[in-house]
């Protein structure tokens, strides 16, 4: 067994695609020489030459737009994004051109590139380095996107997200790129678009991904001191969402917990309770709740500590997944005084 | 120890104030120094721009017409125009790319696209009508300047697998004020990317003249400031046009780099069918332009070549009548439908849930098809 880091994962995917197909191509800012901000890039060029591996423009937008026409030519383009926030500029084209090509030409130009792009907080950067912007990508039709929480999962699924021929939004934890794990590479870990049971409880369902994985297992082993049983499930595809996967998951334990690092409001966290209160809904009993980042704009790092959803926030959150606390003073109205059985009777 | 490996600077030359002209508005050959050392494309090449351009314009009276009937969702006209999309996209090689926006059609017709594939797109049966692989052209693009770095993308990939693959980007006055044109004709630049990108100035962005647009000395002095090669030409003389974009797309070529033409233009319509231009422009100012026609311009010199007579110039435009005739056609049916095809080309394979919302979609269609409301049979 090896040692990887989710960041070294990542690299060596990169670095076996670049192998496998030659129309590989992986640029952006300072992934050249630097080997990336976070060293995903680390080799790539002075192993594969400048035409593989290079630094481009500092520009977010020609970055995508030029990978546009480079999948359009028969590349697959893997661009980084250096940050979740400098990632911005590149919206138009990841909205208008990138999710849209595919449909806009019935199918004859498709667009197989990824654009990675380090996510979330937790690192002690200043503004604009903590963002968590997948709710964006995952709102577009067309877009992959995808986030891995895990060095094996790194691995496989930036593997896939280069294959597919789809264009994939990667987002990487950046807080997790340094978080090691036993194993050997290459390795094909579930397909990208399944969510994986990351541990198995009968009393509750938590609902993580990409960063806050490691929270809710944190989490999950505290419960179990307490005698209480959450099965933890890892979304890893947020669009396209195998709810299929968490609904189960839901039905066994009848309460449902979403955690995510990101704005609660309109979060991803809003789309997976409105789902599994479609689809669950005579199995739930509680209201399915989130942990997530306060709606304001990303701390400075002195105060990220209470922005961040940690175990202790799950936990006390997993105290309110009763029917009888599940009341929101204030949020609801007067305190129904009825039981549950008396509700509808 | 090194930090840098930059090539040398060169000094570019700034474009001229004054716009290049081959042909001036009489029909007559202009002299040096208007002419910059180009020089007017031989007589076969010249018809060839005026059969474009009057089939270009037949096509666009007629796609305007279909608009007023409510045929289409909407029409872009760009007559007054035809010298830059048809000078421009008959220099253009076999292999070359063609990067157009929504107001282009023309431009796609002279590249050879089946006219009616081309306004699939403005009227409303889907995105794109015709397959860009196959003409080598872009989709039209509606976000402004957002194709330009597409172009470059794709030239160099050519390049790299060997290809000397080059790209014409067609873009307005308007579309220069945005970012992405900025980033474009950056990248083009650094990667010295085969791409000419002309700048058709129409003197307005919907209702903003230039002036409020740009306060550059023309539009080709950008060009300077990313260390590319900027032309100034006269945007309603086809053989300026076409002589220049030739040229610019031959340097590009053989390793020039990229370049930026600046065509000075007019757009004597509407920006839309529903736009009102008497709010906020001179239709003096458009008469003025109407006299400086581009089909006029090089009629009277092929004319006076006695290169072009009575007969050729009907044949013209028979041609261009039986093309519009035959967009009349083909328009004249309604639309196929599919709504299937909403979900088949969101993913290269729907995923359960499109495919949970397409049967949704198949049943409210079949209560359509059988003439009920929206809530029929319920």
């Amino acid at each position: 067994m090896a040692g990887y880091t989710l960041g070294g994962a990542l690299n060596r995917a990169l670095r076996d695609a670049l192998a496998a197909d030659p129309d590989v191509v992986v640029y952006g800012e300072d992934v050249g020489r630097l080997g990336g901000v976070f060293r995903v890039t680390d080799g790539l060029g002075a192993e594969f030459g400048e035409d593989r591996c290079f630094d481009s423009p500092l520009a977010e937008s020609g970055i995508a737009g030029t990978a546009v026409g480079m999948a359009m030519y028969g590349r697959r383009p893997v661009v980084e994004m250096q940050f979740d926030a400098f990632a911005y500029p590149a919206f138009q084209q990841v909205v208008s051109h990138v999710a849209k090509m595919r449909n806009r030409t019935r199918g004859r130009v498709e667009l197989p590139l990824v654009i990675r792009i380090p996510y979330g907080g937790g690192i002690g950067a200043v503004e604009h380095h903590g963002d968590s912007s997948e709710a964006y990508y995952a709102h577009t039709p067309g877009l992959r996107v995808v986030t891995p929480a895990t060095a094996s999962d790194g691995y496989s699924l930036l593997r896939e997200a280069v294959e597919s021929p789809d264009p994939v939004v990667f987002l990487e934890p950046k807080r997790r790129y340094w978080a090691r794990a036993e194993l050997d590479l290459p390795v094909r870990t579930a397909p990208m678009d399944r969510a994986v049971v990351r541990r198995p409880g009968a009393d509750l369902t938590v609902i993580a991904y990409g960063p806050t994985v490691d929270t809710a297992l944190a989490a999950a082993e505290a419960l179990a001191e307490e005698g209480r049983e959450a099965e933890v499930v890892d979304l890893r595809s947020l669009s396209p969402l195998d709810d299929e996967t968490v609904a189960a998951s839901v039905r066994r334990t009848g309460r449902a917990l979403v955690v995510h690092e990101a704005h609660e409001f309109g979060g991803f966290g809003a789309e997976i309770a409105a789902r599994m209160t479609e689809r669950c809904f005579h199995h739930l009993e509680a209201p399915v709740l989130r942990v997530c980042g306060l709606d304001v704009p990303y701390p400075p790092p002195h105060l990220e500590e209470f922005h961040l959803p940690s175990a202790d926030r799950i936990l006390d959150a997993v105290d309110r997944l009763q029917w009888e606390s599940s009341w929101v003073p204030g949020a609801s109205g007067p305190r129904p005084e009825a039981s549950r059985t008396e509700v509808g009777a | 120890m090194t930090t840098s490996d930059a090539p040398p600077v060169a000094a570019l030359p700034l474009p001229s104030l004054e716009p290049l002209r081959l042909i001036d508005d009489d029909g007559c050959r202009t002299a040096q120094p208007h002419r910059a050392g180009f020089d007017l494309p031989d007589t076969e090449t010249l018809r060839m721009l005026l059969r474009a351009m009057v089939v270009g314009r037949r096509f666009d009276s007629q796609a305007a017409a279909l608009a007023k009937q409510g045929r289409l969702a909407v029409y872009p006209s760009s007559r007054g125009q035809e010298a830059c999309q048809v000078g421009g996209v008959l220099a253009l090689a076999e292999q070359d790319w063609l990067f157009p926006t929504y107001r282009d059609s023309v431009a796609l017709t002279a590249r050879g696209v089946d006219p009616v594939e081309v306004l699939t797109l403005l009227r409303g049966d889907w995105h794109c009508g015709y397959d860009p692989k196959a003409y080598r052209c872009a989709p039209q693009c509606t976000p402004l300047a957002t194709n330009a770095s597409h172009a470059v993308g794709l030239t160099y990939a050519a390049r790299r697998k060997g290809s000397d693959t080059a790209a014409l980007v067609l873009m307005g006055d308007g579309a220069t004020s945005e970012g992405d044109a900025h980033e474009a004709y950056n990248f083009a630049a650094v990667w010295n990317t085969p791409v000419v990108f002309l700048i058709q100035n129409n003197e307005w962005a919907i209702s903003v003249p230039l002036h409020k647009q740009s306060a550059a000395p023309t539009l080709a002095h950008k060009a300077v400031g990313y260390g590319m090669r900027g032309y100034h030409v006269d945007g309603n003389d086809a053989a300026a046009v076409h002589a220049v974009v030739a040229r610019a797309l031959a340097e590009a070529r053989s390793g020039g780099g990229p370049a930026l033409i600046e065509a000075r233009t007019y757009r004597t319509e509407p920006h839309t069918n529903s736009d009102d231009p008497t709010r906020y422009r001179d239709e003096a100012e458009a008469d003025r332009w109407r006299r400086r026609d581009p089909l006029a311009r090089l009629e009277a010199l092929l004319r006076s070549d006695d290169a072009v007579d009575d007969a050729q110039l009907a044949e013209y435009a028979s041609r261009a009548e039986r093309l519009a005739e035959s967009v009349r056609t083909r328009l004249a049916h309604e639309p196929h439908r599919s709504t299937d095809e909403l979900f088949s080309h969101v993913y290269a394979e729907p995923t359960p849930a499109l495919r949970r919302q397409r049967a949704g979609v198949r049943e409210a269609a079949a209560r359509a098809e059988r003439g009920g409301a929206s809530n029929g049979g319920r």
